[in-house]
């Protein structure tokens, strides 16, 4: 399940609503990661721009690859503006035993923040700028430059 | 026509082009010194699908889309 909201996360709602889905479908794990904007550097907030098609296909096959060890993954992720201590993306892993579920969701945040086709802004001073240095540059960039 | 569109901070309007491949829009995009620092750091998807080189033919209602680099959570 892959959801995406306008502003911040109601974090709560979301883990209630996936908590009682899943439940008594008889997994015995269920572990969830929270993401926090963090004061810092003065920023106000961050922003963010999702490429949803994409977004989707990368979600797909992480379905997939979760299915094969009989776990499953969820995702919420905002777009648009997140201010100071609040929420723009959690997700989570289930799985029947504990181990399989801890470990995906450490992969599955870490192919995330790779992968995602996700763009990152702080907000600061009334603008929104671009977060270029905490960015990861995707597989096989630079194939339509000329340095190429 | 190919459909070529700028994500994220790239900040540029979508454009109509009549190419047959990648190169060819490599081609378009080699005097735009502006949008070749983004072109050295962006992926580019074909159809939503990331691809790993500029040779890939297009038909026409092809979309390309140029990603730079990302950062989500």
């Amino acid at each position: 399940m892959l959801e995406i909201y306008e502003g911040a996360l109601k974090v709560n709602e979301i883990l209630a609503k996936w908590y009682e889905e899943y439940k008594d479908k008889n997994y015995g794990a269920f572990i969830n990661f929270i993401g926090i904007v963090r004061d810092e550097n003065g920023i106000e907030g961050l922003s963010f721009d999702i490429y949803e098609p994409l977004l989707k296909n990368w979600f797909q096959k992480w379905i997939e690859r979760a299915k094969e060890e009989n776990a499953v993954v969820l995702m919420a992720h905002s777009k648009g503006d997140v201010f100071l201590h609040q929420s723009s993306y959690v997700s989570a892993v289930l799985s029947p035993k504990r181990k399989v579920a801890l470990r995906l969701i450490n992969e599955f945040v870490e192919d995330f923040k790779a992968s995602a086709p996700i763009w990152k802004y702080d907000l600061k001073d009334g603008k929104r700028i671009y977060a270029e240095d905490r960015s990861l540059i995707l597989p096989n960039s630079g194939i339509l430059s000329m340095d190429e | 026509m190919v459909k070529v569109e700028f994500l994220g901070p790239i900040g540029r309007e979508p454009m109509e082009v009549n190419i047959n491949n990648l190169k060819e829009l490599k081609d378009i995009f080699k005097d735009d010194e502006k949008l070749q620092e983004w072109l050295k750091i962006s992926a580019v998807a074909v159809n939503d699908e990331l691809v790993n080189s500029s040779d890939v033919s297009l038909k026409e209602g092809d979309r390309v889309s140029i990603l730079p680099p990302v950062c989500g959570g």
